[in-house]
């Protein structure tokens, strides 16, 4: 690649100080993930190019580097994304969810979860990570969640998944072990749903 | 030459928590990874430390990995923050991390050990770091990996209670009395580390993520906040945590696990508490054992001899 | 009163100023230096560079010295350093046929082009103490060789040309190893392990362990019928492929030792009789490690070239789990770490269990005792 390839959009917006930065934005997703469903912080302040969000930004920044394949939904396949992917943390970009590490979408251009690596009944851990970005963490449909990291049960209502999320959910949570983590991401916040999170529909609780 | 002054130089140089970025983010999905995946051990790249291997280096390449210039570290070796080993790699993190240190339980947001785990309850927001020899808790039934890897996957774990169970047939009781197998969330059967059985109870359901570091076999696990975590047992025969027949010598504390400590050559010996933080906090509160400072001047000799029977 | 142990700070900064003290020993001697033992030593310094992976000979003489010569633990100081090192890329593979060889041998022709070339060996030296060398006596300068610099025809090339050796890796293009080459210091293991990554792990393994396991080999445990080839010391060019610049730049010289060794193989279903490869290659001047190192080689390759596997030496898990000597080191001196807390475990569940037996004993004695009484 040359450098010509990098204009300044590709070289700014990225971490302003990237070791603690990267620690922090993986102490929270850490922290995410240990306790599903609680929304942390990510460090703001990031600047990707549109349609690439500042949550996502972080948690690529923070993650992907030369050893992981990373996926990217239609609408973030765009040069100025690929150009700062590229600059500020090389990981190299695949047209094949299945062989991602991580893949990036909107809530609204999310890929199949069936299109992205479970991992082997062996290696369950080589399984593709999802990063959504979604319009709120409240005010969508009210999830339930249970599994660990939860103390009983708990209630999620993030807004913009699609509708077949949480029967997709349901059939990525058959494959456990295997199976692919989600996380959540708004603004600079963000939440997870590691495989090991069970979701049901909480009109579907109350009926039952 | 003076390895001291040698080494601090050298460690200016080195990277925040010694460990390079690109080493931290491969440490840093691996453990993404087991927490989604509770129990399950984690294969990661891992490197050479600049101390020995066995002497803590994945715990440490766990710490290193999670630790942040907010974050307040301690380190306990046998439930003890002063012994030689914990003493050291508190001192590597001070220098390589500029990290503030305590020896309070709770004070602490990230506890680094080796054998033990605290007394008193992990709070949310606690990181408990296990330094872990030998993770795979099927490896002295099956010495390959090949072979415990398929029994992972395939969930047969019929070896580890035949084995269990052998036990039982030739001594009337389970015989594992230390790194005591559990399994984690109705999945995974895991390999605690060393720590006494005594210590098993508190993982399961502990509100702080615990996060194992095996540096030599290159594998990383975890156990997510409030996860059931049940050490394997039988209906006959169920699992059961040592008892000590006396209170701690120093602090009189009950239900802790104890050290034995040999005070001479006649058999005379006393029993004090193993989590050293623990046992301090308790006679900072007024707590007195039989063997604590204020009694020594004039019991000391009746209670040794007491002691030695 | 009872005092817990504490103060391990100042015990181990105190254990760190005697030991600097007693790496210096008499101060009336002049302090050793890192250019002497370069020099002097090597052979030392070489088995540092090849045993941590790191070419590096000022540093691996720096690592003899702080190691007060002990040999594992300079490669273990000498691996800590590599791995704070950053990686801009890997070199083209090493053109050992390229080779400036100052010692090339082959027990398989008496003689071929570029002839046998003793070089500076051990061999056939008689192992007597040399008073002359501890008095410090002039040393003549070494005889220049005859055609000098030219390179010399690799022995497994001669067979090759008739195909009677099986081409580098196994002659089936399924097995080439993909590109680049894996890195087991940057990946984790697996097993079972390419053969790409077992021959870094026999690289960078105990030359010790790797010795005594090419010798059960030849003493029957997994025999494999070895030939010494071609053992050939020298240095060789490094080069790495630069993208931006569309062409490989050399980067520089490093001496290394090969060995190929040519191994009986009667074929099987899908191959044909044919000799077989086992490959040695390390840093710096070792033959006994290049031979130990092809000859364990040959044997993990008992699976892939259909053969039972039967000895220790051709256990790919066992022998690659085992010959790391610094995680080896590491691991069983940890046991003299503090344990008392799980020998407490076990003090508890032994007196528990013999008190039962006690007990039991006691209760067959009461019983005896009552029948003896009836």
């Amino acid at each position: 690649m040359t450098m010509a390839q990098f204009d300044t959009q590709a070289v700014s917006g990225g971490f302003t100080d990237p070791v603690f930065e990267a620690q922090a934005a993986f102490r929270a997703l850490m922290d995410a993930s240990a306790r599903p469903g609680t929304i942390h912080d990510l460090p703001a302040g990031l600047a990707p190019p549109a349609p690439l969000g500042a949550g996502s930004g972080a948690v690529m920044l923070a993650l992907c580097d030369p050893d992981t394949p990373v996926w990217l939904a239609e609408a973030l396949r765009g040069e100025a994304v690929s150009a700062w992917i590229a600059f500020q943390c090389g990981a190299p970009i695949v047209g094949d969810g299945a062989s991602a590490a991580f893949a990036f979408a909107a809530a609204n251009d999310m890929p199949a979860l069936s299109a992205l690596s479970a991992g082997t009944q062996e290696y369950p851990d080589r399984a593709t990570t999802l990063v959504v970005e979604v319009e709120a963490f409240e005010g969508g449909e009210e999830i339930m969640i249970e599994g660990p990291g939860i103390l009983g049960r708990s209630r999620i209502a993030p807004m913009g998944l699609p509708h077949s999320f949480l029967n997709e959910r349901a059939g990525n949570r058959a494959l456990f072990p295997r199976g692919v983590d989600v996380v959540l991401v708004c603004g600079s916040r963000v939440m997870a749903l590691p495989r090991s999170t069970v979701l049901s529909r909480k009109s579907e609780q109350e009926a039952n | 030459m003076s390895a001291s002054t040698g080494m601090s130089q050298d460690l200016a140089s080195y990277n925040f928590a010694y460990l390079d970025e690109q080493t931290k983010r491969m440490i840093r999905r691996a453990i993404l990874k087991a927490i989604a995946i509770p129990g399950y051990q984690v294969p990661f790249a891992s490197r050479e430390m600049p101390m020995p291997y066995g002497w803590g280096t994945g715990g440490v390449q766990v710490t290193a990995s999670i630790i942040g210039p907010d974050d307040t570290l301690k380190v306990i070796d046998q439930g003890a923050d002063d012994t030689t080993n914990a003493v050291s790699i508190r001192a590597f993190f001070q220098k390589v991390a500029n990290v503030a240190v305590t020896t309070r339980t709770r004070d602490a947001s990230i506890i680094q050990t080796r054998h033990r785990i605290p007394e008193e309850k992990l709070t949310e927001g606690q990181v408990l770091v296990y330094q872990v020899p030998i993770p795979e808790p099927l490896r002295f039934l099956e010495p390959r990996e090949t072979e415990t890897r398929k029994m992972h996957a395939l969930e047969e774990y019929g070896l580890m209670h035949v084995k269990l169970y052998e036990d039982i047939a030739r001594h009337g009781h389970i015989a594992t009395t230390y790194a005591y197998p559990v399994l984690v969330a109705g999945r995974y059967v895991m390999d605690p580390s060393p720590t006494p059985k005594f210590d098993n109870p508190k993982m399961d359901m502990s509100e702080a993520l615990q996060l194992f570091g095996a540096g030599r076999e290159k594998r990383i696990y975890a156990i997510p906040p409030h996860t059931k975590v049940v050490s394997l047992d039988f209906e006959d025969h169920p699992f059961e945590i040592q008892h000590f027949d006396e209170p701690c010598a120093l602090c009189a504390a009950e239900g802790v696990y104890l050290d034995e400590v040999i005070l001479d050559d006649r058999g005379g010996r006393m029993f004090v508490c193993s989590d050293t933080d623990h046992c301090e906090e308790r006679r900072a509160a007024g707590h007195r054992g039989r063997l604590s400072a204020e009694e020594a001047y004039t019991g000391r000799e009746d209670a040794i001899r007491e002691t030695a029977r | 009163m009872y005092v817990a142990v504490k103060g391990g700070e100042a015990a181990i900064a105190n254990a760190h100023k005697m030991l600097a003290d007693r790496r210096r020993g008499d101060r009336s001697l002049p302090a050793i230096t890192v250019e002497q033992l370069v020099e002097q030593l090597g052979l030392a310094v070489d088995r540092v560079m090849a045993e941590a992976s790191l070419y590096a000979p000022a540093l691996a003489a720096l690592a003899v010295k702080q190691a007060r010569g002990d040999m594992i633990e300079a490669i273990f100081l000498l691996r800590a350093y590599r791995t704070t090192l950053p990686r801009f890329g890997a070199s083209r593979p090493l053109e050992t046929g390229e080779m400036v060889a100052e010692r090339r041998v082959s027990a398989t022709y008496k003689d071929l082009p570029g002839g046998q070339v003793l070089g500076p060996t051990f061999d056939y030296t008689h192992r007597l103490l040399d008073p002359e060398l501890a008095a410090d006596a002039p040393v003549d300068p070494a005889p220049a060789r005859e055609h000098e610099g030219e390179p010399l025809t690799r022995v497994s090339d001669i067979l090759a040309h008739e195909d009677l050796i099986e081409r580098a890796f196994t002659g089936d293009p399924d097995q080439m190893p993909e590109e680049p080459s894996g890195d087991l210091t940057r990946e984790p293991m697996e097993f079972p392990m390419p053969r790409d990554l077992r021959l870094q792990a026999l690289a960078r393994g105990d030359e010790g362990f790797l010795l005594a396991l090419g010798y059960s080999t030849q003493r029957g445990y997994g025999r494999t019928h070895p030939f010494a080839g071609e053992i050939r010391i020298g240095e060789v060019e490094v080069e790495m492929d630069v993208p931006e610049l569309g062409f490989a730049v050399a980067l520089g010289r490093i001496r290394v030792t090969e060995c190929q060794m040519v191994n009986q193989f009667a074929g099987s279903a899908k191959l044909a009789p044919q000799f077989t490869r086992g490959y040695g290659l390390v840093f710096g001047q070792s033959e006994r490690k290049a031979m130990a190192m092809a000859l364990v080689d040959r044997s993990l390759r008992a699976g892939e070239l259909g053969e039972d596997r039967v000895a220790p030496a051709q256990d790919e898990e066992f022998v690659i789990s085992h010959a790391d000597n610094v995680q080896a080191t590491g691991f069983v001196e940890h046991l003299k770490l503090p344990h008392y807390v799980d020998f407490q475990a076990e003090l508890d569940l032994v007196r528990r269990l013999r008190a039962e037996f006690e007990a039991a004993r006691a209760g067959k004695d009461d019983a005896t005792a009552r029948e003896a009484a009836e």
